[in-house]
């Protein structure tokens, strides 16, 4: 069984309906890059599988838990999916360690020196450990996001969304960043991500979904997809973007 | 005229009484007040509801009629009522419930400046709004608008010098109190200005301490 399954989603904002049914399933342990022009949806579509956007119609299901696009606590949607943002977003006024712990600590109520454990555990991952005691204003802007992707990985999520992760970051930077998330991706993590790193989406992803215009347009594995687009829609993004 | 401040000596203790009343009636109604205020900020920034629309009434009577009139209020309207309270303790509510709803609405452009990836971001990582204000909005919003509460509470402590005509011992109060017996207003009420002046200047320094250290994380600083 999928980890994540998607059916006939649709999401409007007002009169503009921007998801206009999407199918997609999604095996424990892929790698799946969203590519597409911005305005295509894919940031959308993302953000449906967590409900920062609640959708109109269809289903999602992930793991065992099914979104309908009807109020759910944050606490019960953040069980299996974790989230980072292409701003980082990190908490200011916080330093790296309590960033890491303060969802553990205060949604799932876990003790703190275990939660200290796991986060000096997912730092290291990131190879931030010896910023624990930092604040986010001291950090560059690769090291703010991978610290925002230990934290998401602290609460343990069975898939992690990365909404265009690199886009805010300086070139020199993005590579850290892509690093980092190669690494999960070896380990087995589940990975959905919105990203304009062709390369990236090439080398590292086992599927590449193409969206245009509110829909999948055309999904493959990534060598036969960029040698080989059936559309020409995918023709001229990719010669658009390489 | 010859200035003698030796006839203010016998009444240093008064002084010394009004002075401490001063700056604790200060010190506690600036805390809750504050602490009003933080929970009035989270009920008018979320959803509209009754409970919404009847803080905003308070915050808007509050703002729009004269602080000795809401202590009269207080302090003659509510024993009158029956509920008999001592002059200090309407003075105490009289100025946390000022402080309170001016800061209020101080803290609300704090909170409406939040980036909305924080809120994002509380959110994707379970926390339910109350947690997410408390843990992630909050400290933010204080450190934003630190400057214009600063002003807000030395105004309530100047402003306290009303709570004087209710016969709360303050410095003002002690400086009327001098002044009726001694006959000397004008050594009097030098002294006793330059006492508020102290005041509100080092509680702009104790402010300033206390937001250095507490928004640190601002600076980038090593703290």
């Amino acid at each position: 069984m999928a980890l994540v399954s998607v059916n006939d989603l649709h999401k409007s904002f007002g009169d503009l309906e921007v998801l206009k049914g999407i199918d997609l399933d999604v095996e424990a342990g892929e790698v799946v890059a969203i590519i597409g022009r911005s305005g295509s949806g894919k940031s959308t579509f993302l953000r449906c599988l967590n409900q920062l956007e609640r959708h109109d119609k269809g289903t999602i299901r992930i793991a065992d838990q099914y979104l309908d696009g009807k109020a759910m606590s944050p606490g019960e949607l953040s069980k299996n999916v974790g989230m980072v943002f292409q701003s980082f977003n990190l908490f200011p006024h916080k330093t790296v360690g309590e960033n890491v712990m303060l969802a553990p600590v205060i949604v799932r109520q876990e003790d703190k020196a275990k939660t200290e454990r796991v986060a000096r555990e997912v730092l290291d991952k990131v190879g931030l450990l010896e910023k624990f005691d930092a604040y986010p204003a001291q950090l560059s802007g690769g090291q703010q996001q991978r610290v925002a992707i230990a934290r998401a990985l602290a609460m343990n999520p069975k898939v992690l969304l990365c909404d265009e992760v690199t886009s805010a970051l300086d070139p020199e930077l993005v590579g850290e960043v892509l690093r980092v998330l190669e690494a999960l991706a070896r380990e087995g993590m589940t990975l959905i991500l919105v990203t304009h790193e062709m390369k990236f989406a090439q080398d590292v992803s086992n599927r590449v979904v193409f969206m245009h215009q509110g829909r999948i347009h055309e999904q493959g594995d990534p060598q036969t997809l960029f040698k080989d687009p059936k559309t020409a829609e995918l023709r001229q993004f990719i010669a658009s973007v390489l | 005229m010859e200035l003698d401040f030796s006839t203010l000596v016998p009444y240093a203790g008064e002084l010394v009484q009004g002075f401490v009343t001063t700056v604790v009636l200060t010190a506690i109604s600036t805390l809750a007040g504050l602490g009003l205020a933080s929970l009035v900020a989270y009920v008018r920034s979320g959803k509209a509801s009754l409970l919404g629309r009847m803080l905003g009434g308070y915050v808007e009577v509050t703002r729009n009629t004269p602080f000795i009139v809401q202590l009269f209020f207080l302090f003659f309207g509510l024993s009158a009522l029956g509920f008999k309270i001592s002059a200090l303790f309407a003075a105490f509510l009289a100025m946390t419930l000022n402080l309170g709803a001016y800061s209020a609405e101080i803290l609300r452009a704090g909170i409406e400046a939040t980036d909305r990836g924080q809120l994002e971001a509380a959110r994707a990582l379970g926390m339910s709004r109350l947690q997410s204000y408390r843990h992630v909005v909050l400290i933010p919003a204080f450190a934003r608008i630190y400057p214009a509460l600063t002003s807000q509470c030395i105004i309530v402590m100047l402003g306290s010098a009303v709570v004087s005509q209710i016969s709360v011992f303050d410095l003002t109060y002690a400086a009327n109190f001098i002044q009726s017996r001694n006959f000397r207003g004008f050594e009097v009420y030098l002294v006793v200005t330059l006492i508020y002046l102290l005041l509100a200047v080092g509680m702009r320094q104790a402010f300033g301490f206390v937001g250095r250290r507490a928004f640190a994380f601002r600076q980038g600083g090593n703290a």
